[in-house]
């Protein structure tokens, strides 16, 4: 009905603004598009299941000689073991803030505030935290308490970085979580009390059970985000190349989006390591994209559960 | 109002539910002490990354590479412990040490300071706040420069480049990014037919799921060539080609929070708009673009925080050259991308390691100002038209 009375005031005006409006959503999709497409074009020619499942033996900057699988173990390996750390902190403070909190308390706002600035945080930044806290601080004071006159965990380590990517992801689980818990029914609550269960026996066997999607969701979006960071592992444990695969939690890795940034400005021929580099970008789109993909849609069928407002 | 009514129930006030157990009253404690984490995390980052920070800050950090020099003869007019810190060893060492070695390497510190040239420079503390913030005329210079060149002899370390060279990349970054990600957020949530709609958001949001890492490549390896020869560029690799890309990261950021803003001016603003006459783009436009516009300017200010904080895409896509220059066209280095490169090769504790911490905790504080900021808004915005509706 309003895009009849709509269609009786059209003049330039509206016409120029709803165009110039339109033109920048496509620009966005456009761009997307093209990002996708020439990762795609250019990658998989390069991409095969020698490649992936080898590791460089002579030459790490051709793609006829190099192999991703310790860079994948790597990438992998970090990211678990990230989720381990970040999943239960963030699944543990969402429920306090949305079943205990009160909302207009200060510590509840102070908790708030603290999420939102630890999501803003450059992920620089975190890379310095790391190296000042995980392996200045409590690695050094390791090595010291345990006696090791070398250092064993005052140094880059596959534990400090994923506990250095789980501080940094600890919003995106808690904020993913938080509004799962929200879009529960509180008459699946109330009916839970009513059958004589208490308020804690509620949240694990009830609240929790429904809110899963939700909290998978802020699992994927967080393992999606991390596999690609570059910059907390930066000084925490990426390595520039690596005989072996990591096989304790402090020895340093091989990692895939790490490898991007090598393979992009390392190169001592970029012509060459070009169609690798390609290779690589798809195989790391691949693993973000895909998550990311999975989690926008859990996502869109927990919304529109909430506004379906039960 | 009655306390027993059934939707004053108050779920919240709950605390263990019709049976008490011991168990649960530790389990809820513990539930509480987790939840305090995050306040912890963002208070542990501030105090160990300013920690590094912190003898520059209050200046007591020396980058002086001649000290003052004792002769050996004079040994003995020192007590043991100024002798000690002279040298600069540890008291466990210094007491294994007999008299003759402690003279011994004396003489070598009377040699060394002979063969250090004698000029003016090697005598400034370079990490001094004047150093860092105003130009100094350095030995060998017409006038007064702002310089970064943490490896020279004289180790020089003027912040005024790096944040020049943030704030250059980061403008051409919003100067792109802001028309677009606010046109999309006004034209999908108010102007696109709403079938479209559903997916046109999360299709934008996709944008976010490219790691910074990739669009850096890819600027590397697809935009750079193309401007360069479009716009003949005197180099491949600028401010303006790392602003592009740093653009595309914060699309996103900028994008879900204007439209959030947007969308929630009540459906009633519109509505009154169009049953006035107005066509939609005007109901958009002239009613609820303003009613919304705290929540676009706290997306701006966000996307601001994104931007200067953003690493790899700037890393490996403006060239790096540490030098002060206003074009956008030239080479630029970032703070972010000037811990990242230099870290790795800075000496733990020396001036240049505390220097680039000392980065790392301004730049914190920008973009914990600038978030801050942006939260309060988007907050006050959401009260007010929640007590409008």
């Amino acid at each position: 009905m309003s895009g009849k009375f709509a269609r009786q005031r059209q003049d330039w005006g509206s016409k120029l603004g709803e165009w110039s409006t339109g033109a920048a959503t496509l620009l966005i999709l456009a761009i997307l598009a093209v990002i996708l497409g020439s990762a795609l074009i250019n990658g998989i020619p390069n991409v095969s299941l020698r490649l992936l499942l080898s590791s460089s033996s002579s030459d790490m900057f051709e793609v006829s000689k190099a192999g991703l699988l310790p860079l994948l173990v790597g990438t992998v390996a970090r990211v678990f073991l990230m989720t381990l750390f970040v999943l239960p902190v963030g699944v543990i403070t969402a429920v306090y803030l949305t079943e205990y909190a009160r909302r207009t308390s200060i510590l509840t706002k102070l908790i708030q505030t603290a999420v939102n600035n630890l999501a803003g945080v450059p992920s620089i930044v975190f890379g310095l935290f790391g190296l000042g806290f995980f392996i200045g601080f409590i690695g050094r004071n390791m090595d010291y308490l345990l006696g090791h006159s070398e250092s064993e965990w005052g140094k880059p380590a596959l534990l400090w970085a994923s506990l250095t990517l789980a501080v940094m992801t600890l919003p995106v689980v808690i904020v993913a979580t938080e509004e799962a818990l929200r879009a529960i029914p509180p008459g699946l609550r109330e009916a839970s009390l009513a059958l004589g269960a208490t308020k804690l026996q509620t949240i694990i066997r009830v609240v929790l059970p429904n809110a899963l999607p939700g909290i998978l969701t802020g699992a994927i979006l967080a393992v999606s985000r991390a596999a690609g960071e570059v910059a907390p592992i930066l000084f925490t444990g990426a390595a520039y190349y690596m005989r072996d695969m990591p096989h304790a939690l402090n020895d340093q890795f091989m990692d895939l989006a790490y490898h991007t940034y090598i393979l992009s400005t390392q190169s001592p021929n970029i012509d060459k390591t070009r169609p690798l580099l390609f290779a690589v970008v798809l195989v790391l789109l691949g693993l973000t994209f895909s998550l990311n993909i999975v989690a926008v849609l859990v996502r869109s069928r927990v919304r529109r559960k909430l506004r379906s407002g039960h | 109002m009655f306390p027993s009514a059934p939707h004053e129930f108050d779920w919240k006030k709950i605390r263990r539910g019709n049976r008490f157990q011991p168990g649960e009253w530790l389990a809820e404690r513990l539930i509480f002490l987790v939840s305090l984490s995050a306040i912890l995390m963002v208070f542990l980052i501030f105090l160990f990354v300013a920690r590094e920070a912190f003898p520059i800050l209050i200046g007591t950090a020396t980058s002086a590479s001649n000290q003052k020099v004792i002769p050996a003869s004079e040994m003995d007019k020192l007590s043991a412990e100024q002798l000690r810190v002279y040298l600069g060893m540890k008291p466990d060492d210094f007491k294994k040490q007999d008299r003759e070695t402690l003279k011994l390497l004396m003489e070598v510190r009377e040699e060394a300071a002979k063969e250090t040239p004698d000029d003016r420079d090697s005598g400034i503390n370079t990490v001094g706040w004047r150093y860092l913030l105003r130009p100094f005329q350095w030995g060998g210079l017409s006038k007064p420069e702002y310089i970064w060149a943490p490896t020279s002899r004289i180790p020089k370390f003027n912040l005024i480049p790096l944040f020049v060279g943030s704030l250059k990349t980061t403008f051409v970054a919003l100067l792109f990014a802001v028309p677009i990600a606010l046109g999309a957020a006004l034209y999908v949530s108010q102007l696109a037919p709403p079938r479209l709609r559903e997916w046109l958001k999360p299709s934008i949001e996709m944008l976010s799921g490219i790691p910074s890492v990739v669009l850096g490549s890819f600027a590397l390896l697809v935009a750079a060539p193309f401007l360069e020869h479009l716009l003949n560029l005197p180099t491949m690799l600028n401010a303006f080609v790392a602003g592009l890309a740093l653009g595309l990261t914060c699309v996103p950021v900028i994008f879900s929070i204007a439209e959030d803003a947007i969308s929630s001016v009540p459906q009633s603003f519109t509505q009154a708009a169009l049953a006035l006459g107005a066509s939609r783009w005007r109901a958009a436009w002239d009613v609820v673009t303003p009613a919304a516009l705290p929540g676009i300017f706290a997306a701006v200010v966000l996307g601001f925080g994104r931007a200067i904080g953003e690493t790899m895409v700037v890393l490996i896509a403006s060239g790096n050259a540490a030098q002060l220059s206003g074009s956008i066209f030239d080479s630029a280095r970032t703070v972010t991308a000037t811990i990242a490169a230099e870290l790795a090769e800075a000496v733990f504790g020396s001036p240049h390691y505390r220097v680039l911490f000392l980065l790392g905790t301004l730049l914190f504080g920008i973009t914990f100002v600038s978030n801050l900021a942006g939260q309060m808004i988007v907050g006050s915005l959401k009260g007010r038209l929640e007590g409008k509706r």
